[in-house]
């Protein structure tokens, strides 16, 4: 079977701006796929020509065996696109907007409201109320509503939860793993780590260039086993003291805390002895878990070094 | 329903839920037409005039009484020769008229207050005409025709159409699209099977119907309020507007597809259309005073054919095979901006 989606050798310049560099991925039927990168990556890009928008300098992109060029036409039935903002008429109300949007698919909205019912629940109290009045959670709702109102097969969603508080971010990804089930293919970028989890696989991608693809889980495990915390009442000298020392790799402030990336031969015992000689006061150190988000730090900053 | 249909009833939704711009554009081509057509007028009214009078004859008596009775002048009495020049200053008259008897003859001068040359020049115009009007001997008879009255109303009323209708076409019809463009919605349109030339005539119909009924609007004030003669020519006032209009819808898309922000849009829309639409169009200067150069660069201006059309049209009220250059250059103007904008859309859709 062809999967859902296959990109080979993309690459996408905006006059000397290189904003996709020889991207090539996979994304299997039914999977929930993840892009993560930070802002000006390349991800919009990506989305653009999958999206049929956008025609690729070299390389190809195929979308159910459809090229998204050659084949473009075909392909925007099959496709549902999320904007980075909720692209919305704010003029026109909720139910406008949705039976607007069906009616450039051809559909109706009874036809594919199943699909929609879980998504469209709460919005069907307030059929009148504007688009441009609803929360950012209520608006990200009907824009998904919008989007999958025409039942498509794959399901192209841009930053969907930026701008959306938390216990709606949430509900969202609820959403999204129905639609799983319901064996639609989706391919969702994020800056926040903890849904980046939630994806079966995720693409790191930087600078237009796809760092590295795997599950959460085996790329979290595949982080250096020589992290640590590190804590001390004077966080900045402990930050200039650590990067210092030659066992250390690495040192970034994370939350709270320092993370510290350590070679072979770092010891946090006798750094903490170390470090307190130095005067510093309560120092502390101990293992961390590693998250995505260091594996982010780590990736990029291997990305300068090469 | 249709997806054209759908597209039509989103847009015309969103004209009618926009009510402050709703509002301008139904209100401000009425209030530009009774403004222009009421209170801003080249007309000259109550001109004041003292006489300067050496002696008093038959001949003077009967020239100061025409004075008085005529209208246009309110005849504020004699003066003496050494306080003209100070009420002239003070601007407690607009003219002065010296008589001098020579015999059997009258001499007379003009000293009018020119410092605007627009009233100077009608002044001098009318007291020229009172005075020589008691010259039976050289009779000169002026007529003039198609505006007997000279009612400056007439004049405005094919320069208000022009501007309005790119007003309405041109600026609004861009900034809506380019609205689209900003919020990110045309990007949905666009990945929708909706075929790009279904989604511009879905944008532009609604606008259509705006500006005809504008047009209504205008025409039918024109001929009630403003008094314009009624002739059978309005077919063809109908006709070459409507052609104008879909010409303005052209720029309205081209300017579109060229910028990226809303303001933009309002600003070369305004800036490269409203301007010299205003300026060069012979709206309100006559293009035959303009510098050469000047009068080169009107020639590109569609609204300055439209202008000499509905002119010709509403006041001449000529018949439509007089205006065959107006109609050939706005239609050739059509096309060529139709497809530019059309090429220029479909290849940023691609």
């Amino acid at each position: 079977m062809t999967p859902a989606i296959e990109i080979s050798g993309v690459t996408k310049r905006y006059g000397s701006l290189t904003a996709l560099d020889n991207v090539s991925l996979s994304v299997s039927r039914g999977e929930m796929f993840g892009l993560i990168g930070p802002d000006g990556a390349g991800k919009s890009s990506l989305y653009r020509i999958l999206a049929t928008l956008l025609s690729p300098d070299s390389g190809y992109a195929r979308i159910d065996g459809l090229d998204s060029v050659a084949d473009y036409r075909r392909l925007r039935s099959i496709i549902g696109y999320m904007p980075e903002k909720f692209s919305l008429y704010p003029d026109l109300t909720v139910s406008e907007n949705l039976e607007f949007f069906a009616s450039l698919f051809g559909v109706s909205v009874d036809d594919n409201f199943d699909l929609i019912e879980s998504v469209f629940s709460q919005l069907r109290q307030f059929p009148d109320r504007k688009a441009g009045a609803l929360s950012g959670g209520m608006k990200q709702k009907l824009a998904l509503s919008c989007a999958l109102i025409h039942r498509p097969r794959i399901l192209l969603l841009d930053e969907p939860t930026t701008g959306v508080d938390a216990v709606s971010r949430s509900e969202f990804w609820d959403i999204l793993s129905t639609l799983r089930d319901k064996g639609i293919t989706i391919v969702v970028s994020t800056s926040y780590m903890d849904e980046a989890t939630r994806c079966q696989r995720i693409a790191m991608i930087d600078n237009g260039r796809i760092l590295d693809v795997d599950t959460p889980r085996r790329l979290i495990s595949r982080l250096d086993e020589n992290l640590f915390n590190a804590s001390s009442s004077d966080m900045f000298s402990l930050l200039n003291h650590l990067r210092s020392m030659p066992e250390v790799i690495d040192c970034y402030t994370f939350g709270a805390t320092l993370h510290v990336v350590g070679r072979e031969d770092f010891n946090p015992d006798k750094a903490m002895d170390f470090l307190s000689h130095s005067g510093l006061p309560d120092v502390r150190i101990y293992p961390a878990k590693g998250d995505i988000e260091d594996l982010f730090i780590k990736l990029t900053r291997y990305e300068e070094q090469c | 329903m249709s997806v054209f249909k759908s597209l039509v009833k989103k847009e015309t939704i969103h004209i009618l839920r926009d009510r402050r711009t709703m509002l301008i554009t139904i209100l401000m081509p009425v209030v530009l037409l009774l403004l222009f057509g009421f209170a801003i007028s080249t007309e000259v009214n109550d001109v004041r005039v003292v006489a300067v009078v050496d002696r008093h004859t038959d001949m003077s008596r009967d020239l100061l009484q025409r004075f008085e009775v005529n209208d246009y002048f309110t005849f504020l009495g004699l003066a003496d020769p050494a306080d003209v020049d100070r009420i002239l200053r003070s601007g407690m008259t607009d003219a002065a008229v010296f008589i001098r008897t020579h015999g059997e003859r009258l001499v007379t001068q003009i000293v009018v207050d020119a410092s605007n040359t627009t009233t100077a020049r009608a002044m001098t115009g009318y007291i020229d005409g009172v005075i020589n009007h008691s010259k039976p001997d050289d009779l000169v008879l002026t007529q003039t025709l198609y505006n007997p009255r000279m009612k400056s109303a007439y004049n405005f009323v094919p320069g208000i159409l022009g501007m309005i209708f790119i007003l309405i076409c041109a600026i609004m019809t861009s900034v809506s699209i380019v609205r689209e463009k900003e919020s990110g919605t045309m990007n949905l349109l666009l990945v929708s099977p909706v075929r790009p030339h279904t989604i511009i005539l879905g944008k532009l119909v609604p606008y259509f119907i705006l500006s005809c009924v504008i047009l209504a609007i205008m025409l039918i004030m024109s001929y009630t309020v403003l008094d314009l003669p009624s002739s059978p020519s309005v077919i063809s006032v109908v006709l070459v507007s409507l052609i104008y209009i879909i010409l303005a819808l052209s720029i309205g898309l081209l300017v579109s597809t060229i910028v990226s922000t809303q303001i933009t849009a309002l600003i070369v829309s305004a800036v490269m259309f409203m301007l010299p639409v205003i300026m060069l169009s012979g709206m309100i200067f006559p293009v035959g005073n303009m510098p050469l150069l000047l009068q080169g660069v009107s020639c590109i201006i569609p609204a300055r054919w439209y202008v000499e059309a509905m002119r010709k049209l509403m006041i001449q009220q000529l018949d439509i095979s007089y205006i065959s250059t107006e109609i050939t250059i706005l239609l050739s103007m059509t096309v060529i901006l139709l497809a530019l904008a059309v090429a220029k859309f479909k290849s940023s859709t691609r």
